[in-house]
């Protein structure tokens, strides 16, 4: 699947849900079947500063793409970056540089959080952008 | 009056958030405005809006009564002595931060000590802290019992003939439990130490009577108490204000200004340098009346009542909850809590589309936060206006949420 084809994935999914309590549901799914992440990989260099709760998240470099690994204390914020994860993970360096991230404000995501979790949701984009840019 | 008709008299309770009724429970961050409130506010900007006390226009005749008043209506509400004793501030912040730099500069030195308590706002800690480095001071700590409620036998060991002051809580604002600050005061009394009360939630949920608690200082913040944001009280003993030096110089207090040297207005304008908040500190008049209204409703006090038994059941019997600040006789409607396993800040968010609003996170008490070993905490704080079907309906909600999250 490409990364349009991707985001739009994620849009109609999301748009299938008219209350928000069912988004978060949604999340909360997402959250609880991320990935195990290692406990030895939650290291301070690895946490995104910025967040309310705490977010970890890791990039490795496989044959030219970038796959991401996270995990967080509080599980709306772990299903956020798990969905985001499941955006750009398996992508090019260039493709997630170049991407605008615009599918977030689509699903709504944004201004459904409260401010704090907000900045954490530009944090962890910014992260990602910042690890495609220039690794770790 | 009904708490229907107390709810009619603030507007923003008929706020609808996604869709639902909006239920408001961090009325211990700050307290929503009645009618009178906002009213008194209003017309002080569009009909009286003029610097106070010295010029000799009709508007500013108008304002410096309205301001003046004010004084008049907090000095009788704490039943403070005299009105000179009653100075406005920003809040309680910056009434703490008065005395700590004030009362700090000319009674404060080097191997003295400042006692505070493990469960203090960071307003109640910080400018101690300060004060503390600035003077080679020693800060010493309180802790509290397993229910939350500090001992003045355990105040009494640690005061030793260095305390220069000692800074404690009424109410804190994460464990909801009063605290004996008539006993905690004479304890200190009797050591010769005086004592600076916080009482930002304590003005709200108890009736306060400085003379009979015999605090030296008491401070507290507007907005929590149904005034305009931007307000707050330091109520000082005479003899302490009196000999401490000004805080801030400029404006409204001096006598005469040469270079030769200045010499300062008499209290309370002495404290009071600068542009007051002259269009915000009337509505206290409005909004102590209310406190005072509400506090002397029989219903309020039945559905305060049953809105405190209920969820202190509620909190106490469901395993997975952890309640802090659990001495019931002594507990106000203020919940701070943790959910095992669930952590609070996705507990909020999801009460929040639930339309409740709840606070969550470390509430400026990170040491308290510590001592409990806690990252953070959510807290439901009632007020007057909250119904006990509000109540039911948090707990219910609080249920599901946790049904969602687990």
């Amino acid at each position: 699947m490409t990364l349009e084809e991707k985001k739009q994935e994620i849009i109609e999914e999301f748009s299938l849900y008219d209350e928000w309590l069912d988004k978060y549901e949604y999340l909360i799914e997402l959250g609880k079947s991320l990935e195990a992440f290692p406990e030895e990989k939650k290291t301070e260099d690895r946490l995104i500063k910025g967040c309310q709760s705490r977010v970890w998240l890791d990039a490795e470099e496989r044959d030219g793409m970038l796959f991401f690994t996270a995990d967080s204390d509080a599980i709306i914020t772990k299903g956020i970056i798990s969905l985001l994860i499941s955006v750009y993970s398996g992508r090019t360096r260039e493709e997630i540089a170049g991407d605008d991230f615009g599918f977030v404000a689509e699903i709504g995501l944004k201004e459904n959080l409260s401010p704090t979790r907000a900045n954490g949701l530009v944090s962890m984009i910014d992260t990602i952008k910042k690890l495609a840019e220039n690794g770790r | 009056m009904t708490i229907t008709e107390i709810r009619s008299q603030f507007p923003i309770l008929d706020t609808r958030v996604y869709g639902k009724p909006l239920v408001y429970l961090d009325n211990a961050a700050t307290a929503q405005r009645p009618q009178s409130v906002i009213s008194c506010w209003k017309e002080l900007v569009e009909g009286a809006n003029a610097n106070i006390h010295r010029a000799v226009h009709h508007l500013a005749a108008q304002a410096t009564y309205a301001y003046e008043g004010a004084r008049d209506r907090v000095k009788t509400f704490i039943n403070a002595p005299a009105r000179e004793e009653i100075v406005f501030t920003s809040g309680a912040t910056a009434s703490i931060n008065l005395v700590a730099a004030s009362y700090g500069q000319r009674f404060v030195n080097q191997g003295d000590e400042i006692i505070v308590t493990v469960c203090e706002h960071h307003s109640n800690i910080v400018p101690w802290q300060l004060l503390c480095e600035r003077k080679g001071a020693v800060l010493k700590v309180l802790d509290v019992d397993d229910a939350g409620q500090l001992n003045p036998e355990s105040l009494r060991k640690i005061l030793t003939s260095h305390a220069k002051l000692v800074a404690i809580t009424h109410i804190s604002n994460v464990l909801g439990v009063v605290n004996p600050v008539k006993q905690l005061v004479a304890v200190c009394h009797e050591a010769g130490v005086p004592v600076l009360v916080d009482g930002s939630q304590g003005v709200v949920h108890e009736k306060v009577d400085v003379q009979d608690l015999d605090c030296d200082f008491y401070a507290f913040s507007g907005h929590k108490i149904y005034a305009a944001t931007g307000t707050g009280v330091l109520y000082g003993k005479r003899k302490w204000l009196e000999a401490m030096p000004p805080y801030m110089g400029g404006g409204e207090m001096i006598e005469t200004v040469r270079f030769s040297g200045t010499t300062y207005a008499p209290l309370p304008m002495k404290f009071e340098a600068g542009t007051q908040n002259f269009n915000a500190v009337p509505t206290l008049v409005p909004a102590l009346d209310f406190a005072e209204s509400a506090r002397e409703s029989q219903e309020v006090q039945a559905e305060q009542k049953a809105i405190l038994d209920y969820v202190f059941a509620q909190m106490t019997q469901d395993s997975r909850i952890v309640l802090y600040g659990t001495s019931r006789e002594a507990k106000i409607p203020l919940f701070s809590f943790a959910v095992k396993g669930v952590h609070h800040e996705d507990l909020a968010l999801i009460l929040d589309k639930m339309g409740i609003a709840v606070r969550s996170g470390q509430m400026c008490a990170e040491p308290l936060m510590d001592y409990l070993g806690v990252t953070g905490l959510l807290r439901a704080s009632f007020s007057p206006y909250n119904t006990f079907e509000e109540a039911k309906y948090f707990i219910a909600s609080l249920q599901k949420a946790i049904e969602m999250l687990l």
